[in-house]
């Protein structure tokens, strides 16, 4: 009897079969993804977790017999009150009772639950979205450096030596040189030994001829320190890419909880987002009223502000933080602006400058999300008069500024706007609208 | 137990934890039992212990330690995952595989009582049955299967290789869908030999490669080969028709199947070969092993080596798996393999041992006998479920499980009992039983019942729609498609009735290309 410990097996036998199954099932684990993203709060969007798949496409069919229809016998135990010949009302379909045994196995019919890992949710999730202008901002950062293969070279620490091309070189050398083999010495010596006594001539010769492999052997070095090779690393400075996202939200008291909500899931999102795209994400918050200032996350979000609303201001602050901390030459930029729509009238114009002179040109994307009131209910027909900065920021957009902008009112929007922002284009950025 | 008490000096362990030595010690204490007191005769033992998803792994490939990849087995893994995560389904506390050493797995997160237990039940119980009985002698191979498993994988990533994934895909999802009509029901000349398959598959490579000429291509066949009114004969007989193996018949004679095509069916349709006998003795397979760890762990209880607690532990465990709720109770689902298995095998050692007068008037040859071990050794070496229950089911079984036979005719309004437990009863219930595990008779009976390869092609295939029972029209639409694909032409299907040889229903597939080039008809 033999005990194996296969506990400390390596695990994942069963990536491949699994791989192959999402493979096959991706459209409709796509669908569920999506769908499950609308319904699930986005902070656990990134969480992985269940999706239920619906059973065709994934099943396997066989030939079976029937579960309805024919004459069927059931052997059924625990018989309390019947005697032969009693008559049995049919029970109904699908209820319990004494019909259940012929039934087949119903694993195949049921809808699939299907577990995702955080990565493979993630995946889909963002599956098909892409940055707008990605490759723009490569930064060399010095610091960082890989070490990668590049050939062999004479000299090296012993960890590196590269035994192949060592024994190689050392093989071809003894081939060229013609190093006895140390068989042909033992053949050699052997044939010494079966030789005639009496044949002291031929003993000689041969002894003399040993001698002389022999000398070989000793002169010829099996390896010679010419042989040696090292593998040869090169290093090369690793491009790393970085990036900052502002988040910009009027907290004036005409915004309210639930546009704060629905502005917090649309940062959730982009931050998630930029997350996958690159290594190192910085993230600043700037609330504005009639004055802007740059704050923590959990006052951003959480803290009551009173006052006008002058946007300008915040693009002001995020200015003064981009030239005080992130060089547009070593960062992607990324801004995402939420608000109601409401600034004062005179601050408009101000605001169009601040953008397409100085802030556009540094950044990468630039997304305005208009939140509205879940309440807000349009009837068809009915034109709502669009806000003071939808009508300024339209002027930019149609100018061809990389920047886009979407209203959202409900928290199921969310998800649909930014696929609809980020959405893998051809061509230009589209703009808005 | 007729062998005299020594009681230990100690017991094996106490407490739930356990340690290589416990299982080590366990392990001999058993055999001791198993081997000298109740002659059971098995391979050698190799007991690996694994963990949560190794256990999930081993069920999503049907136990097997290895096994070619394929994304079903992904599909199972993550239903069996899911309901393991949400407590809707626990694990089995082992798996045992027929092969030579017999391969049992055991749980890291068992008891030390459990661990003992599993190894009764499994490394003695399933290996005395699989070694001895007479089904798995005729069909399996345990000494080749796992290099069998070796061969397959490797044949099949090979040919993932060459002809791509998605390629063998197709073919794996067609042969999977046919695995079910996939075996020899009836004894072949030979015993099964797996190690010398993978050399016959060589060998067949190399024969095609050496009388391949391409010069035969050249040469002009005779138009239209004359009509024989004998060929519809003539051609049955040389395809070995009717064929009940389906995906034996589309190895060897679909027309435009490549060589590691049929090689991929062949390794499917001998997998599916080797799990044959499993199905077809479920109840006596589980009695033997649950007869044998009940037998092993109260000796060792007597013996003083298992400790009052692990023995309480022990029963409970015990009574959970051989519990057969009643026909209106809300946990019922069919009748439980284990307990009907264990109480008859308890019953032959009761009619052995302390028959009383009904016993000896059913069951004269071994009432009383005394020496119910060679009696179970026997019944395990050569019965089946079906043989078994219509042999041994005794009245006083009937019973006690106060079995009863309903008939559902679906032109009748009303079901009707046939049988219940008394003295009319018990030979019905007993030959309605056994039926229920006749595979032939719980299986759909189709079978390849024509084609004319000079003609049109078409393959007729013929469900004997036992009971008038026709197939799930769905599945069948499906399975037949894949059969079309195979095969390159079209696929009827007739539904017919036994008695009368009138035909219920027609399903007919054309084949769409994937596996093999379809010509445009």
């Amino acid at each position: 009897m033999h005990i194996v410990d296969r506990r400390l097996n390596p695990s994942g036998k069963n990536l491949a079969n699994r791989q192959r199954f999402m493979r096959r099932a991706k459209a409709q684990i796509r669908k569920a993804v999506h769908e499950s993203a609308g319904s699930r709060s986005i902070k656990d969007a990134d969480e992985g977790g269940e999706v239920v798949l619906p059973a065709q496409g994934v099943n396997e069919p066989t030939f079976r017999r029937s579960s309805s229809g024919g004459i069927r016998d059931h052997l059924l135990p625990g018989n309390k009150e019947y005697i032969a010949g009693d008559t049995i009302q049919r029970p109904p379909r699908g209820g319990g009772g004494s019909g259940s045994e012929g039934a087949p196995d119903g694993e195949g019919e049921d809808d699939f639950r299907f577990a995702l890992s955080r990565e493979e949710f993630v995946d889909l999730f963002l599956e098909d979205l892409e940055l707008p202008d990605l490759a723009k901002r490569r930064v060399v950062n010095a610091e960082a450096l890989v070490y990668h293969r590049a050939g062999y070279s004479v000299s090296g620490s012993p960890a590196n030596l590269a035994l192949n091309r060592t024994v190689r070189n050392s093989m071809s050398r003894r081939i060229a040189l013609r190093r006895p083999k140390p068989e042909e010495l033992q053949a050699l010596l052997d044939e010494i030994e079966a030789l005639d006594p009496a044949d002291e001539i031929k003993r000689l010769e041969l002894q003399e001829e040993y001698a002389r492999k022999k000398r070989r052997t000793g002169i010829i070095p099996y390896i010679d320190p010419l042989d040696v090779r090292y593998r040869r690393f090169e290093p090369h400075p690793k491009p790393v890419a970085q990036a900052v996202m502002f988040c910009l939200m009027d907290v004036s008291g005409s915004m309210t909880e639930h546009m704060k909500d629905l502005a917090k899931r649309f940062y959730v999102l982009l931050y998630i987002f930029l997350k996958r795209r690159y290594k190192n994400v910085e993230v600043v918050f700037i609330r504005h009223t009639h004055q802007a200032s740059e704050v923590d996350e959990d006052t951003f979000f959480n803290s009551p502000e009173t006052g006008g609303t002058v946007v300008s201001t915040a693009l002001e602050e995020m200015q003064r933080v981009i030239q005080e901390r992130y060089s547009p030459d070593n960062w992607n930029i990324y801004a995402a602006q939420a608000s109601d729509g409401d600034n004062t009238a005179s601050d408009n114009d101000k605001t169009a400058a601040l953008l397409t002179k100085v802030l556009l040109p540094a950044c990468q994307y630039y997304a305005y999300l208009e939140v509205g009131r879940d309440s807000e209910h349009f009837p068809p027909g009915f034109i709502r008069r669009d806000s003071d900065l939808w009508q300024t920021y339209s002027t930019i957009i149609r100018a061809g500024a990389p920047m886009a902008m979407r209203k959202v009112g409900h928290r199921r929007d969310i998800y649909p706007v930014f696929r609809e922002l980020f959405a893998k284009k051809t061509g230009t950025e589209a703009a808005a609208e | 137990m007729s062998s005299t008490l020594i009681r230990a000096e100690r017991p094996l362990f106490e407490g739930a934890d356990w340690e290589f030595g416990t299982i080590q010690r366990s392990y001999e204490e058993i055999e001791k039992i198993a081997l000298k007191e109740m002659g059971l005769d098995v391979y050698t033992n190799q007991i690996e212990v694994i963990g949560t998803e190794q256990m999930l792994d081993a069920y999503s490939s049907i136990g097997m330690p290895l096994f070619y990849k394929h994304w079903s087995f992904g599909k199972h893994f993550s239903r069996h995952e899911a309901m393991y995560r949400t407590g809707m389904q626990g694990l089995a506390y082992e798996i045992v595989i027929n092969s030579n050493p017999c391969i049992s797995y055991i749980m890291e997160e068992n008891t030390a009582m459990m661990q003992t237990l599993v190894m009764a039940h499994a490394a003695f119980g399933h290996n005395h049955f699989f070694k001895n009985n007479y089904l798995f002698q005729q069909w399996t191979d345990a000494n080749g299967i796992l290099d069998y498993l070796e061969f397959a994988k490797d044949y099949i990533m090979q040919c993932e290789e060459r002809y791509g994934e998605v390629a063998v895909e197709r073919l794996l999802d067609a042969a999977h869908a046919l695995m079910s009509q996939a075996v020899h029901k009836y004894p072949r000349k030979r015993a099964a030999d797996l190690r010398s398959e993978e050399k016959r598959e060589r060998e067949r490579r190399e024969h095609d490669e050496k009388v391949f000429n391409d010069l035969w291509r050249t040469v002009p066949g005779k138009e239209n080969s004359r009509q024989d009114p004998t060929a519809a004969e003539q051609r049955k007989a040389l395809l070995e028709l009717p064929q009940e193996n389906i995906l034996y018949f589309m190895e060897k004679s679909a027309p435009r199947l490549a060589p590691w095509q049929r090689e991929i069916l062949r390794i499917v349709r001998i997998i599916a070969q080797y799990f044959y006998p499993q199905s077809q003795t479920k109840v006596m397979n589980e009695g033997c092993a649950t007869y044998s760890h009940y037998t092993i762990m109260n000796r060792l209880h007597e013996k003083g080596l298992l400790t009052d607690g692990a023995m309480v532990e022990f029963l409970s465990s015990h009574t959970n798996v051989v519990f057969q709720p009643e026909f209106d109770d809300r946990r019922y689902n069919g009748l439980n393999p284990y307990a009907l298995g264990f109480a008859m095998m308890q019953d032959i050692e009761r009619i052995c041992t302390v028959p009383t007068a009904e016993d000896k008037q059913w069951f004269p040859h071994i009432a009383g006998c005394n020496d119910h071990m060679n009696v179970l050794r026997d019944v395990w070496a050569n019965y089946r479920d079906e043989s078994f229950i219509l042999q041994y089911l005794s009245p006083r079984l009937v019973r006690h499980f106060s079995l009863f036979h309903v008939m559902d005719d679906s032109n009748e309004p009303n079901l009707r009992v046939e049988a219940i437990h008394d003295e009319r009863g018990y030979r019905k219930i007993k030959q309605a039983l056994a039926k229920q595990y006749d595979v032939s008779w719980n299986s759909a009976d189709i079978q390849v019942v024509d084609v004319n390869l000079a003609g049109d092609r078409r393959l007729i295939l013929h469900h004997r729609a036992l009971n008038r029972v026709l197939l799930e029209e769905k599945d069948a639409r499906l399975v037949l498609q894949h059969l079309a694909d195979l095969w390159g032409y079209d696929v009827l299907m007739k539904e017919v009735d036994p008695a009368t040889d009138a035909v219920l229903k027609e399903h007919s597939a054309s084949p769409k290309p994937g596996i093999v080039r379809i010509e445009p008809s």
